[in-house]
């Protein structure tokens, strides 16, 4: 399914976000990377989407180099992987049933794009990928109604509805709640499972890596340090991993919405 | 406090008292505010006939006719710059390389710094007398305001909900519609409806220029000396503006604020 | 499955499209919406013709001291225009304005100083409620052609505008100084001048100086009515057809616009 090959990414600057990594992902493998902040994990997740172009090595995505294929095809190989991040990438003024529809527009055409933000064209299908987390009732309802926890269920709901082969999640309980956390890690990889989906996570919570997924990636510094069964795993591999830094650091914080500056409103323009 | 700023001060202060004596003696104002004197029984007259304005029926039909022409060019004129203005904010946001930013604002900019007056008369050759014409000049002046004020939502959204989609295969027009609109779509509505609160006055005016509207009948009744008809109708624009006001108003709340 | 399956706001976006087309579609026809005149072979003609003698520009010297001086023109009625809005605004300003309210202060309503400020407000929505341009037209009629009728009606519209600034930026400022000043037993004037003041005024300044870039503009819109500067010189130049004239006046309004921008920018700067 996936498979890296001495692959590295250096930015303008000469620093190594990533460097040297072999890896090989197997299809129906749920994999979670580990490690402190800044060790290259949103990176990977980044370089194995086709959304961030390596600058050096072999990267081969179901068997294909990404940056071989032409801007369509590329297109089309990203329409089959589904991606989660630490804050819901969904317009507040958006309603839940379109944020959900949104999963397929790498799948749909253009004019069902459109012609479905006149009329929702599947009403059913959004619903049922909402059904589990309680959350068809809230159908209709704008995403800024909604709490924080819902929101990253609405974006769960979008990925379960998007049906993909390969799911990157970068970061998709670190804004959560203790409990929320466990419950989504725990819907990622039941359906992973159920379809046979390859499921790759960055996590900072190290026992929801060790207790839900089958298989730990620790990185430090652009390198694999460990990759092993979670059963494998014992307390010097993940004490040695984050030596010297805060154990489970807070994730950075981040703020999506940057703030708009309106422009002033004069008389005389 | 430094005792600099206040030097300044008064240094800025003797320089703006300059700047105006100047004025008065380059425009020889106080000659001609005499001779305004001179007619102030004329004047007075002028004002007793304005606060008795022609209610006549046939007068006043004829000032709703001029009424809804106005509003019909204020509203065409808008929402025709509000389509060319998107078309142009697209550009100028810098989505379609450099080259189309640079060609978009400076169409933008020239578009917008030609008051709407100017471009009647330009419209008025092009399209001859009537409300076109200013339906025309409207909407090219708009364009240019709007398309800048667009432009700087689209460049104020937050990028990573069309990143997103992008991300995951989607097109890149179904991108900005899910991703992008939904976030500038208000804003854009907004500024909108408040350039058609400004275009209801301005549409009122252009009939000067033979324009269409009330302003080519208040332009009638002031070269004729109809003092009554036009104290009408500028009651008429006056009311015309307070509801477009309202009816704006009410838009805003139900589309932008809700 | 469960009862809504449809979407709710259906609904209401079908009579919104509905009820839109109804409304304009009368519109376009009354707006004699019709593209197609534009290509009418005539008025491209006529259009073409004009638009061709815009370049070159006119600069033989007679037309271009012309140009300065309406150039000048419009920049003095622009400045006295503010000026004497100013003399119109202040007293306006003071008297509707509530943060100078004794009365306030201990929550007794006096019926007459609350009618001079229903007055004061109801006169500045008359003076700003009727456009320049309108002024203008009147002015002309009162004045004749020339700069006279543009600064009456620069004033009027002006002085109504900075009026209602005027109070709103007085009610928005840091009142406590000024109840502390009334509270104390001082006058109003006293209080306006140790208390609002004080804090008020880069903001009047700044505000004022803004108005005065907007005038210069309006100031050579209202030419077109006969009242004065480079509108004037621009309304008659288009209405002979004269490109070359026009082209030369356009690129000194856009200049001037550019100045002006760029001269109240730096008085502001100096105000802040």
């Amino acid at each position: 399914m996936i498979s890296l090959a001495a692959l590295s990414v250096a930015y303008a600057g000469g620093r190594r976000a990533l460097d040297g990594v072999d890896l090989s992902i197997a299809p129906g493998e749920r994999v979670a990377l580990i490690g402190p902040s800044g060790a290259g994990k949103t990176t990977l997740l980044r370089v194995m989407g086709a959304n961030l172009r390596p600058t050096g090595g072999q990267l081969q995505l179901d068997g294909l180099d990404p940056w071989a294929l032409n801007a369509r095809q590329l297109q089309g190989l990203r329409g089959r992987v589904g991606k989660m991040y630490q804050a819901p990438p969904i317009p507040p003024r958006q309603r839940v049933i379109t944020a959900v529809l949104a999963g397929r527009l790498g799948q749909w055409p253009l004019w069902r794009a459109v012609a479905s933000l006149i009329y929702p064209l599947d009403i059913d299908g959004a619903r049922a990928a909402l059904a589990p987390f309680d959350l068809a009732e809230r159908l209709f309802d704008r995403c800024d109604q909604l709490s924080g926890g819902q929101l990253q269920r609405v974006a769960l709901a979008r990925l379960f509805y998007q049906q993909p082969q390969l799911v990157l999640a970068d970061e998709p309980v670190s804004a959560l709640d203790p409990t929320l956390a466990r419950s989504v890690a725990v819907a990622l990889n039941e359906d992973a499972k159920r379809r046979g989906a390859t499921l790759i996570a960055s996590l900072h919570a190290v026992e929801l890596a060790l207790s839900e997924f089958s298989r730990v990636i620790g990185l430090r510094e652009g390198r694999i340090v460990f990759d092993r069964p979670a059963a494998q795993l014992g307390v010097a591999d993940i004490e040695a991993l984050y030596a010297g830094v805060p154990y489970a650091s807070a994730p950075e914080a981040h703020n999506p919405d940057a703030p708009s500056a309106r422009p002033r409103l004069t008389r005389c323009a | 406090m430094s005792p600099v700023i206040p030097r300044r001060g008064l240094t800025l202060s003797v320089l703006v008292l300059a700047a105006v004596f100047a004025s008065v003696w380059r425009l020889d104002l106080i000659a001609a505010f005499a001779e305004g004197q001179d007619s102030l029984g004329e004047l007075f007259g002028f004002l007793q006939r304005f606060a008795a304005p022609d209610t006549s029926p046939a007068f006043l039909s004829k000032v709703g006719q001029g009424a809804i022409e106005t509003l019909a060019i204020s509203l065409i004129g808008t929402l025709l710059a509000v389509l060319a203005g998107v078309a142009l904010a697209l550009p100028a946001s810098g989505r379609f390389g450099r080259l189309g930013q640079i060609v978009s604002r400076f169409m933008l900019n020239l578009l917008r710094s030609v008051p709407e007056l100017v471009w009647a008369t330009l419209t008025v050759l092009a399209a001859g007398l009537g409300p076109f014409a200013g339906t025309l000049a409207l909407a090219l002046h708009t364009t240019g305001v709007l398309g800048r004020l667009y432009a700087e939502a689209l460049e104020n959204a937050p990028p990573a909900p069309e990143a997103a989609l992008r991300g995951a295969g989607s097109g890149a027009v179904a991108a900005f519609l899910y991703g992008t609109l939904p976030a500038v779509a208000p804003q854009w509505v907004a500024y909108g409806l408040y350039r058609w609160e400004m275009n209801i006055r301005m549409a009122a005016i252009l009939g000067f220029v033979g324009a269409g509207g009330l302003g080519a009948q208040l332009y009638y009744a002031l070269s004729l000396f109809h003092e009554a008809r036009a104290a009408t109708l500028i009651v008429a624009m006056l009311l015309l503006s307070l509801l477009v006001d309202a009816l704006s108003g009410w838009l805003r709340r139900r589309l932008v604020v809700a | 499955m469960s009862a809504s399956q449809h979407d709710p706001a259906a609904r209401g976006r079908a009579t919104a499209l509905v009820l839109a087309v109804c409304v304009l579609w009368p519109l376009l026809q009354i707006a004699q919406f019709e593209p197609a005149v534009l290509f009418d072979a005539g008025n491209l003609a006529t259009l073409g013709g004009f638009l061709g003698t815009f370049l070159p520009p006119a600069t033989d010297t007679f037309f271009l001291g012309f140009l300065a001086s309406a150039t000048l023109d419009t920049l003095a009625i622009a400045t006295i225009g503010i000026a004497l809005a100013m003399l119109i605004a202040v007293p306006l300003a003071l008297l509707s304005t509530r943060s100078l309210s004794i009365g306030r202060l201990d929550g007794r309503l006096r019926p007459v100083s609350e009618a001079i400020r229903v007055c004061a407000r109801g006169l500045t929505l008359v003076l700003r409620g009727v456009p320049e341009l309108v002024w203008a037209l009147v002015f002309v009629r009162i004045f004749g052609l020339g700069p006279a009728a543009g600064v009456a009606a620069l004033a009027i519209t002006y002085g109504g505008m900075l009026a209602k600034v005027y109070a709103e930026i007085l009610e928005s400022s840091d009142l406590s100084p000024t109840r502390a000043l009334l509270a104390a037993g001082s006058g109003r004037l006293a209080a306006l001048g140790y208390g609002l003041l004080p804090v008020a005024s880069d903001e009047l300044v700044s505000y004022t100086v803004y108005r005065w870039e907007c005038a210069v503009r309006a100031s050579v819109v209202m030419g077109f009515v006969g009242a004065g500067g480079l509108g004037q010189l621009m309304d008659q130049s288009m209405k002979m057809l004269n490109g070359g004239e026009a082209c030369s006046i356009l690129i000194t309004f856009l200049l001037l616009v550019m100045a002006a921008d760029a001269l109240s920018a730096w008085l502001r700067r100096q105000v802040r």
